[in-house]
């Protein structure tokens, strides 16, 4: 004897449940589609806008901001638009006069990578500020780099010289234990949040041994 | 949940429903997840709330229209195709109303697609009811879980830190208690809040069955 399988009743062909779900789909697809196109123009006046805000902390004598694409081939300028291709902003003055590079930097911090902009003054060799783009530290704790006084003072000029020869940075930046920073290119860190503190320290140290030679290579061209 | 088989009348408990009787979050007991990770504060909560709604209310009024099209053997897949167009709609559009919110609540925008109180209405509701139902009783259902989650955010932003709306509430000698905006501080009010809902049940009915006590006397 042989059994078969119980057949469910009425059940539609292959072809209706795939031509059902295309349908479901394509008009997903356009939805989203239209989605996206109405919220572009918004979204990127956005990010523009936060952007120049972080920009502006960080050069805080700066009124206006171009794009600069920067890697070993050299500086290129970009348009006002590619926030996302650039990896190195101008500030400028109201005369005109280059006050400042802002850089972004990245180091795994306590919970997920701390992303931050950076000021770099190429006149002063100072580290002048920093803002936090991304992170996910721990609030109260690893979130008052951001805010504690102190910990913000280590900015005021943080020496970032290059050596001689132009290749590197003459003493590295680097994060110290609370309460024993003893030289102008080392961070004092917040007692309580010393893996985010070491991170920023970290970051910053990462991206100057790798940009500020570039910089210094192309500064001439940064002029408006 | 109510029997499916018998279409609702339009009346007002389709709508309540969501907010006192099946209330998503403190007697379902669903989309904890978002509750517990984004009331941090009362503005996320509310954001995160309102994105919900928004969610549950566009899909279930799309899976309402298609009731009669989408085959039950596809069903969970096309319902997971059209909470999700949604989801990235709301996605787009809360970039373009705020960067800071968008950080803010992270992955969890993008998470909504999972959230089960959306696919348990779409299955259990707005697939077997008629369109006017279907966004009568999602609303409710998204205004049950946007009080849901505020009542958490207002609690954990107040004692976590001394704000509310980002409006600083006790000055500057107020040394918030930081365990309530971190995760635990989730469980802990989210605790107390079932506590006292279940309380308040409990109370409602002993005093429904003395009532009857009463009258049958």
């Amino acid at each position: 004897m042989t059994e078969t399988a119980p057949v469910p009743t009425a059940s539609p062909s292959s072809l209706r449940l795939i031509a059902t779900l295309a349908g479901i789909a394509i008009m997903s697809g356009l939805l989203v589609a239209l989605a996206a196109e109405f919220t572009r123009e918004p979204i990127l006046k956005n990010r523009r806008e936060a952007l120049e805000k972080a920009v502006f902390t960080v050069l805080p004598e700066a009124t206006a901001r171009k794009n600069f694409l920067l890697n070993e081939s050299g500086l290129t300028p970009l348009g006002d638009d590619a926030i996302s291709e650039a990896n190195c902003y101008a500030g400028y003055n109201e005369s005109g006069e280059l006050v400042g590079v802002a850089i972004e930097a990245s180091a795994r911090g306590y919970q997920d990578v701390v992303k931050i902009l950076y000021g770099y003054n190429p006149h002063t060799n100072c580290i002048l500020g920093f803002t936090v783009l991304q992170s996910s530290e721990t609030p109260g704790l690893g979130d008052r780099v951001e805010t504690d006084p102190d910990f913000l003072a280590n900015f005021a000029c943080l020496e970032a010289t290059l050596n001689e020869a132009g290749t590197d940075l003459k003493n590295q930046i680097v994060t110290v234990k609370n309460g024993t920073k003893k030289h102008p290119w080392q961070i004092d860190a917040i007692s309580g949040a010393t893996v985010t503190s070491t991170a920023i320290g970290t970051a910053l140290q990462k991206s100057t041994t790798k940009l500020l030679p570039l910089i210094h290579k192309v500064e001439p061209e940064f002029a408006q | 949940m109510k029997d499916p088989r018998i279409p609702d009348p339009l009346s007002w408990s389709v709508f309540t429903q969501g907010i006192w009787r099946d209330n998503p979050v403190f007697v379902m007991l669903l989309g904890l997840c978002p509750l517990l990770a984004v009331t941090n504060t009362a503005m996320n909560a509310l954001a995160m709330g309102l994105a919900t709604t928004f969610v549950l209310v566009c899909s279930g009024t799309l899976v309402s229209l298609l009731q009669r099209v989408i085959p039950k053997q596809v069903r969970i897949a096309a319902y997971i195709i059209i909470i999700a167009t949604f989801v990235t709609i709301v996605d787009y559009a809360i970039q373009a109303i705020s960067l800071d919110l968008h950080k803010a609540l992270g992955a969890f925008i993008q998470l909504i697609v999972v959230n089960c109180v959306i696919l348990g209405r779409a299955e259990a509701y707005a697939s077997k009811n008629p369109v006017v139902n279907a966004i009568v009783n999602a609303f409710g259902m998204g205004v049950g879980f946007t009080l849901a989650l505020l009542s958490l955010g207002i609690v954990r932003e107040i004692i976590g830190s001394g704000s509310l709306f980002g409006i600083d509430l006790f000055g500057a000698q107020f040394q918030p208690w930081a365990v309530f905006v971190l995760p635990p501080g989730g469980f802990f009010v989210l605790a107390f809040w079932l506590f006292v809902f279940s309380l308040m049940r409990k109370r409602k009915e002993t005093r429904a069955k003395q009532e009857e006590v009463a009258r049958a006397a």
